[in-house]
């Protein structure tokens, strides 16, 4: 089947957004073997952790968490970025959004796959780790962890699938002849039978609406129920109220970074510049500064609160974070990841996408770094009056690193050879382009069971 | 028949339903039968009839460090210092009250051979005094609440234990203890802490740091036992237990408070 109506628009979008989808350049290859090096590399680490425990890492008796939650609470907080975001602008209404949506929830899925991993690297038996399921508890904030992030996979699956059966059907009428029998099957069969019919698109946007609304309220509770981790805790810098919204802003603060710095990328390789254009940058831009005002705002509420008591052992905390031995993290966090990108989004002299992307990965390095200085001071800080605890990640912590960023490259890479980045249905009917299709063919009924 | 995939999926779903919540219902009922059995200790009659209770007197201890060694051979507690049930800690308060303290080896080879480092001369050392820590067995223990996996748990006697075959590692009731009493075994993957030698006190017996103490540092006792020495003794002396505003209520008594304890 075909969309009518002004045939230019709709057939130059359709071969723009899919031309990446049916060839693929050298150099794009060599970009892949380079990253799954890195994600084997990071493999052999977690191989060595395995054989030998955690006696490889630099986690010791008083700093017993590292990197791996570090990073855990930084992918889920990336992964924010989409369906939260393309939930609520959906909601909302804002008509800007059609050709982001699809990379932002992207990007939440391919983060919480990555970031999903990081505690079960951490754990020190993980042969154990169906003990979670058979034997979980409810009264642990893990477990909490455990169903909430679940839950927020499958429903950002659902979410990122639904908007993309109508891009499937596309794609199995328009690269049938080009692609190898089995993309033709996995399209058909992605597809789903879908004929464009009016029932079908009613309840398409039925579904997507109520995966919408749903998804609001589960993305909000992941973040929080991963602060609680920490704020359930009696530690110094952890035993906070206002844990759950400084998280969730922080998460929908790196998460808009991201989709900018994703946005940037996709649209020069991919020559999508007539879809995602300055506005969407600019727009995006306003969000970004939003979301560091509030989260600079829940930033010095945290620390003055605490730093004006002064109970001990949050002296000692706000001593190592601020004047000792975590200052250089403490303070390029401050500087480099929130007043140097407030400067780069109010301040409008350089040109608008560069200055942008330089901003957000300044925010995403000040986040990681922010995240770095939750879980690691505190827990330098003595509960007993001993001596502090020292953290120095070993080899193997960081090689796991690498492999778990790299692993989130390639699969975000490799995705994006499969699905087409932008919603093509959706910015076909923004922009009035797209009518559906009067009635459903015999042949359609026939792809529905074979689908089945 | 001719089933569409709208009501295919409808009906598994309900299906589906219906299956675990038949299947669920033999699991109910064994969970009814299990909670209602008696556990028994191996000195007879049930864990209930005790509530265990421990002192330690800052007073009379020497920081001789025989304890921890004790603990480390009884419970296999691995010999390098950063592993210890139980450890003791060195107070020094100068003239001007600061108040420095340190733990070489955990108190494992005692103080002699480590002179305190302090940039102040000996001279300033105004007072100074050892404090042997260990688990305090928190009758509302927040390591407990926090395992994902019930591990770890609290007997009808008031111990906290841990089932090392079931541990998954997480390390999340290390961060809960606000005690640092509980640390990672890295060989075996799991966590450890002070028992109060559970394999012994169920026996008649008094943990090992107890028997080895040369001065009575350490009293070990029932607190359901009006004639015990350990009832008497918190009788007799005013006592203080360690961040008692955590509301953790914890089970060691120190008898000889001084500030900056904690």
């Amino acid at each position: 089947m075909r969309f009518g109506g002004a045939e230019n628009y709709s057939e130059r979008l359709e071969r723009t957004v899919l031309s990446p989808l049916a060839r693929t350049s050298n150099r794009y290859y060599y970009f892949l073997f380079f990253l799954a090096a890195v994600v084997l590399w990071g493999l052999y680490a977690f191989i060595v952790q395995l054989s030998y425990g955690l006696e490889v890492t630099g986690m010791r008796d008083i700093v017993i968490w590292g990197l791996y939650l570090v990073n855990f609470v930084f992918f889920i907080g990336i992964s924010h970025a989409g369906t939260l975001i393309s939930a609520i602008l959906r909601v909302t209404h804002a008509q800007w959004r059609t050709s982001v949506t699809r990379m932002a929830e992207l990007i939440t899925v391919v983060a919480i796959s990555v970031g999903a991993l990081m505690p079960i690297i951490d754990l020190g038996r993980p042969d154990r780790v169906w003990h979670i399921i058979v034997y979980g508890r409810f009264q642990s904030p893990l477990m909490w962890d455990i169903v909430s992030i679940t839950s927020y996979l499958t429903g950002s699956l659902i979410y990122l699938y639904l908007p993309l059966i109508p891009d499937f059907a596309l794609m199995r009428d328009r690269l049938g002849q080009e692609a190898s029998s089995l993309k033709r099957k996995l399209y058909t069969f992605l597809a789903v039978g879908w004929r464009n019919t009016p029932q079908q698109r009613h309840r398409l946007e039925k579904a997507i609406g109520i995966m919408a609304v749903l998804i609001i309220p589960i993305a909000v509770s992941v973040h929080t129920v991963v602060s609680f981790v920490f704020s359930m805790l009696l530690r110094p810098g952890w035993d906070s109220t206002i844990f759950g919204i400084y998280f969730v802003i922080g998460a929908i603060f790196s998460g808009i970074a991201s989709i900018i710095i994703v946005m940037a990328i996709f649209r020069k390789f991919f020559h999508l510049e007539e879809y995602i254009t300055e506005r969407h940058f600019r727009n995006l831009g306003y969000l970004l500064i939003v979301s560091l005002a509030l989260y600079l705002y829940l930033t010095v509420s945290e620390y003055l609160t605490v730093g004006y008591k002064l109970e001990v052992e949050e002296k000692h905390l706000l001593e190592i974070l601020m004047f000792g031995k975590n200052a250089l993290w403490f303070w390029s966090f401050v500087v480099g990841g929130m007043v140097m990108p407030a400067f780069l989004i109010v301040f409008r002299k350089l040109p608008t996408v560069p200055r942008l992307v330089t901003a957000s990965v300044l925010v995403n390095i000040g986040m990681w770094i922010k995240r770095f200085v939750i879980v690691i001071p505190t827990l330098e800080v003595p509960l007993m009056p001993f001596e502090f605890g020292a953290y120095h990640p070993s080899w193997v912590e960081w090689s796991i690193t690498a492999g778990a960023f790299a692993a989130f490259i390639l699969i975000f890479a490799i995705l994006a050879k499969v699905i087409p980045l932008i919603s093509i249905w959706e910015v076909a009917e923004e922009t009035g382009a797209a009518q559906p299709l009067p009635e459903p063919s015999a042949e359609s009924r026939g792809v529905v069971r074979r689908a089945l | 028949m001719k089933i569409s995939r709208r009501d295919f999926i409808k009906i598994g779903a309900k299906g589906l339903l219906a299956g675990v919540a038949f299947s669920s219902v033999p699991f109910l009922l064994q969970g009814l039968v299990k909670n209602s059995s008696r556990a028994i200790a191996a000195d007879g009659g049930g864990l209930e009839r005790h509530n265990w209770g421990f002192i330690c007197d800052n007073e009379k201890c020497i920081g001789c460090g025989r304890c921890v060694v004790a603990c480390k051979k009884e419970n296999k507690v691995p010999w390098e210092p950063e592993f210890n049930r139980t450890w003791v800690e060195r107070y020094i308060i100068t003239e001007d009250e600061k108040i420095y303290v340190d733990s070489p080896n955990a108190g494992r080879d005692g103080f002699q051979d480590f002179p305190p480092k302090l940039d102040v001369p000996e001279s300033e050392v105004w007072k100074s005094f050892f404090v042997p820590k260990l688990c305090n067995q928190c009758h509302r223990p927040p390591c407990v609440t926090v395992c994902p996996v019930g591990a770890t748990y609290q007997t009808h006697d008031g111990v906290v234990l841990i089932d090392q075959d079931h541990c998954i590692g997480c390390r999340y009731c290390i961060q809960a203890c606000p005690y640092g009493a509980r640390f990672f075994l890295p060989e075996l993957g799991v966590v450890d802490k002070c028992t109060w030698c559970y394999h012994r006190i169920n026996r008649g017996l008094i943990p090992a740091c107890v028997e080895v103490c040369p001065v009575g540092a350490r009293i070990f006792g029932d607190l359901n036992d009006p004639a015990g020495t350990l009832k008497t003794t918190l009788a007799q002396k005013r006592f203080y237990v360690l961040k008692p505003e955590l509301g953790t209520e914890p089970k060691v008594s120190y008898i000889g408070f001084e500030k900056g304890v904690y």
